[in-house]
């Protein structure tokens, strides 16, 4: 079972609940509650085994061990151990999903787009950004200081029912 | 009692004969030959993103398989979702019941005509009667015209005790069976779903025959059979 380790992952416990927006630029693991939308590009989410998430995600791989209910959005890979249950769409590149979870919603494998550099000029601009695909890290800049950041919007995103 | 050991024995033989252990697997898991599925497979391999629904319990290898496929997997356990406790209601007879309504209301919600293919495996044999043709009504309408499901139905032979299975599968002709459990909260009644002489696993609620299982398929437009040596029907039907 994946755990929290200090220095590795932001770490939401068991007693806190967050309503609103919830985004960040570092691992996180959270075993509370989360009702809202949670964005961590290019980052790893862990749903601990009381975490109970009503948000859609988007992060580059989720881990999921406790409930969701919500739609995912993966740059790379979503995990349903054995004790998730998750209720919502999940779209990843990969996804594994243990005996025992129980999942509800629809699965939408997103394949690799790997472009091929057909000038040599623009070669290694095309060979970058492949690269930076196969990583799975947005574009987009990330603040510096890497904190998470919970906005006061509590805009509850209603659980994409299929 | 003769007879009822008999037909222990005889489910043993067909376990040994049609399917076999896995060895890779716990004793629960079996593999058997499917022609439903084989038949089901040239559909599934005729085009790619067909937008599959699969209402057994959870199984990452029929996700692996249809998303290998290049397909759209949906998934919903609607046996698991049937023993909700909260859908018992009492009629005007005081009877014990379930909702109906608010099952359909809360399961299958999908847009109309949206799956090219539905796994039924054997969900009518095990989910309690009175959801039996509500739910197979929701699926002729969430099918596609020309979409293909696939539903397994026991046969008298196999007896009150015929564990239910969640079915993996490992090949276009290859399913695995594993025993499924109920979870410990299961309801149990208004018709006891889950009262049963195994208490952890599902009952059998009744057996179709021929006719009934024309009868519950009587919207769609074509109906195949496929006997077994199992004794379990394997049906195709197209809406």
């Amino acid at each position: 079972m994946d755990t929290p380790k200090t220095m590795e992952a932001a770490h939401i416990g068991s007693s806190v609940v967050i309503k609103g927006e919830l985004s960040g630029s570092e691992d996180l693991y959270i075993d509370g509650q989360v009702e809202g939308n949670i964005e961590l590009k290019g980052n790893r989410l862990t749903i601990g085994p009381n975490g109970q998430i009503r948000a859609d995600i988007s992060a580059k791989n989720v881990v999921v061990h406790g409930k969701l209910e919500g739609n995912v959005q993966a740059s790379e890979r979503v995990e349903l151990k054995n004790s998730a249950v998750a209720v919502g769409d999940i779209f990843a590149q990969k996804i594994s999903i243990e005996d025992g979870a129980y999942f509800k919603g629809k699965v939408d494998i997103q394949k690799l787009e790997v472009s091929k550099p057909d000038l040599p000029a623009s070669g290694k601009t095309n060979a970058a950004a492949a690269s930076e695909s196969v990583s799975g890290k947005s574009a987009s800049a990330t603040s510096p200081d890497s904190t998470l950041a919970t906005a006061n919007k509590t805009q509850v995103t209603e659980p994409n029912k299929i | 009692m003769a007879t009822h050991s008999f037909m222990r024995l005889f489910r043993s033989a067909a376990v040994g004969g049609e399917s076999t252990p896995s060895p890779s697997q716990n004793k629960q898991r079996f593999t058997r030959k499917s022609s439903g599925l084989t038949e089901l497979g040239r559909v599934l391999r005729s085009e790619d993103s067909l937008c599959v629904l699969d209402i057994g319990s959870t199984s990452a290898n029929n996700i692996r398989y249809l998303t290998d496929l290049g397909h759209k997997p949906y998934s919903e356990d609607l046996l698991d979702a049937s023993t909700d406790t909260s859908l018992i209601v009492r009629d005007e007879n005081g009877q014990q019941t379930i909702d109906t309504k608010r099952f359909l209301s809360e399961n299958l919600t999908y847009s109309a005509a949206l799956f090219d293919v539905v796994m039924c495996w054997n969900l009518a044999d095990y989910m309690d009667e009175s959801l039996v043709k509500p739910v197979v009504g929701r699926l002729w309408s969430v099918l596609k015209p020309g979409g293909a499901l696939l539903a397994f139905f026991h046969t008298q032979e196999a007896g009150i005790d015929a564990p239910c299975y969640r079915y993996h599968i490992l090949a276009p002709d290859t399913l695995e069976m594993q025993h499924i459990e109920a979870h410990k909260d299961a309801r149990k009644g208004p018709a006891g779903t889950t009262q049963n002489s195994n208490p952890s696993g599902f009952r059998l609620q009744r057996v179709f025959n021929n006719r009934h299982i024309e009868n519950l398929f009587r919207d769609f437009s074509s109906i195949k059979f496929f006997l077994t040596r199992d004794n379990i029907r394997e049906v195709l039907v197209v809406r």
